[in-house]
């Protein structure tokens, strides 16, 4: 009997063969798709990445930030600020605020890696909060009451409004792809095999040899600049900014914990299922308000205690599915005679 | 005198501050738990008090006579019908489910209460002061600054001299021989979430005897009752005092430097503090 080890099974290949067609899709959706719905989904798709990417702190690196409104709102502000006053083009402007973000994010993360689990969490908490403060004092970006993209930066995408929807668009769905395939390959690599032994036990990867601040401050900084990136994405959508819009702690961190939480923390397919059932809540009982956050915190604490694993933790302990092949497998061929 | 007057204001300013983290050091100290809704716990017992005081027409602190055994009796069902559940060595779910609990009671006293801000009337402690060698402090901040060294005291008295301080040092040590002593650990977790959240209560009442409050505060104040645990040292109840009252004077000074810049200035010094001291200006001295 003969045996081999591999990542990749049936389903997996399967389900890339249907998110390439979809992906397809999805892609030509300015041809299809109306006005309202495009917006929708770009709105999916930039939850989607900002998911991936608190999903790859909390439930890989385990840094559990309550914070990462901090990146956004930065993200944001730099495209207003770096269009503004540098005169830069949008689209490079959101790129070096990506790089921005990283540079600040050092310094940052020196401070508050000294705060241990859940004091972490608020003191990510507190950055944001400084950083919500910082940009209300900046006058000259409208301080507390914030301040609308110039028309001729907006117009500098394109000259037509349906041509901006449908490059706002694409940037948003061109972000996503673009996370997750980074995650899952850097989940793929030793770097990533590296912080998956962090998350199964800190005191074993220590003794193997990995550097744990080390590792754990390369996912922060990574995941800063994309954050950020995407939160430039974000107010390219929304044409405004304001302080509190920007460091909204409901907006962007509460609401993709619940994502995450819903989904499947520690997996890279739980924020995608999580993402399609926050939306499909969202737009079902969005009438109710308040109530309706009331039901999302009731429905996360619930899986939190009773499913921990999310919905997608549920699916795959009755199928074996993996849609992101990540883990190895052995698998045994037929038997060889004689063997 | 105006810098020495925004000094003392700052040092009672701080006593509020102690009175929001001492809940959060003592749960933090009995069974490693950091509630995010701590915050919004503040402010749902502010909203009690008030419906308290305007339903029964009573002054707002007779209303702590209902409002503590009210806050207390919520932490102890919260504690043991929920929180307990998720105590472990994953941080992860109590992180999780405190937060999913913060978004709940915000949204819910919204619905409840509107997003109108309120405030509560204590008649004319509000406006009483005391003048002293050119100096004039309000009533209300001083008898603050004063409840909040007395609820410190007790907390330090009931940690370390009672027999319930003992079961919480036993638990917090190591739970498992505790429970082998005969100690119910779920109990014992529940009443600490009591006491916290009677701390708590007085907290949310001299909150809304103070300034006006609407349902989103919660989040800063939990940020200020952090800050202060932090700058103090964890563990430490005094030290979160002394915290409580550099984050303070730290706000009012930024505050007189500029208005804008009161919050931040409190957030540079817990920072500050962070960098040069990561273990707190005074460290409980492990023993």
């Amino acid at each position: 009997m003969s045996t081999r080890i591999a990542r990749s099974t049936p389903g997996a290949r399967a389900a890339m063969v249907i998110a390439a067609l979809g992906l397809i899709v999805l892609a030509a959706a300015p041809w299809w798709a109306g006005r309202a719905d495009m917006r929708l989904l770009g709105e999916i798709y930039l939850y989607l990445s900002l998911a991936v990417l608190w999903n790859l702190m909390a439930g890989y690196a385990g840094l559990v930030s309550v914070g990462q409104q901090a990146y956004v709102g930065f993200g944001g502000y730099m495209l207003f600020a770096l269009t503004m006053f540098a005169g830069l083009h949008p689209i490079l402007a959101i790129l070096l605020g990506g790089v921005l973000a990283a540079a600040i994010s050092v310094p940052i993360a020196a401070l508050i890696f000294r705060l241990k689990g859940a004091y972490f969490a608020i003191g990510t908490w507190v950055m944001a909060e400084v950083f919500r403060l910082s940009f209300a004092q900046a006058s000259s970006l409208g301080g507390g009451s914030g301040s609308s993209l110039p028309v001729d930066v907006v117009r500098s995408l394109a000259d037509s409004r349906s041509g901006r929807e449908a490059l706002s668009y694409w940037l948003a769905l061109g972000a996503a792809v673009t996370v997750m395939a980074c995650v899952y390959l850097f989940l793929r690599s030793r770097r990533g095999l590296a912080l998956t032994a962090i998350r199964d036990s800190e005191v074993a990867a220590a003794g193997l040899g990995i550097n744990i601040w080390r590792t754990k401050l390369e996912v922060y900084v990574v995941t800063s600049a994309f954050t950020a990136i995407i939160g430039g994405l974000i107010f390219l959508q929304k044409l405004r900014i304001s302080p509190d819009a920007a460091f909204s702690v409901n907006d962007w961190t509460a609401f993709v914990i619940f994502i995450v939480v819903i989904g499947g923390i520690g997996t890279l397919e739980g924020p995608i299922i999580g993402t399609i059932l926050f939306f499909l809540l969202r737009e079902t009982l969005a009438d109710l308000g308040t109530i309706y956050l009331i039901v999302l915190g009731l429905v996360a604490i619930v899986i939190m205690l009773k499913a921990p694993k999310g919905v997608w933790g549920l699916i795959r302990s009755r199928f074996d599915l993996e849609l992101f092949p990540l883990s190895y497998r052995v698998r045994t061929d037929a038997p060889d005679k004689g063997a | 005198m105006d810098w020495v007057s925004a000094v003392v204001q700052g040092t009672l300013l701080g006593g509020l501050y102690a009175l929001f983290a001492a809940g959060l050091s003592l749960i933090f100290g009995v069974m490693r738990l950091v509630n995010i809704a701590h915050g919004d716990l503040i402010v749902l017992a502010a909203y009690l008090g008030l419906s308290t005081t305007v339903m029964l027409g009573v002054h707002p602190f007779v209303a702590l006579l209902i409002v503590m055994p009210a806050m207390a009796g919520i932490g102890y069902c919260l504690q043991r019908g929920v929180l307990n559940q998720t105590l472990g060595d994953d941080i992860l779910p109590p992180l999780l489910v405190t937060f999913g609990l913060s978004v709940i009671i915000q949204n819910a006293l919204l619905e409840g209460y509107s997003a109108d801000p309120q405030k509560m009337s204590a008649g004319t402690l509000e406006t009483a002061s005391i003048s002293a060698g050119g100096l004039t402090v309000g009533v209300l901040p001083l008898l603050t600054f004063a409840i909040a060294v007395a609820v410190i005291a007790g907390l330090q008295f009931m940690f370390y001299r009672t027999a319930m301080g003992r079961a919480f040092r036993a638990v917090s040590d190591n739970s498992d021989i505790a429970q082998l002593m005969g100690l119910n650990k779920a109990h014992v977790f529940g009443v600490a979430m009591a006491i916290a959240l009677a701390v708590t209560a007085i907290a949310g009442i001299l909150l809304g005897v103070r300034t006006s409050f609407d349902p989103s505060v919660g989040g800063a104040r939990l940020i200020f009752g952090f800050e202060a645990v932090i700058i103090g040292g964890l563990g430490n109840l005094w030290g979160t005092l002394a915290g409580g009252v550099i984050l303070g004077v730290a706000q009012t000074l930024g505050a007189k430097v500029d208005p804008g810049w009161q919050l931040l200035a409190g957030h540079i010094a817990f920072l500050i503090v962070l960098a040069v001291r990561p273990n707190g200006l005074f460290p409980r001295v492990s023993h």
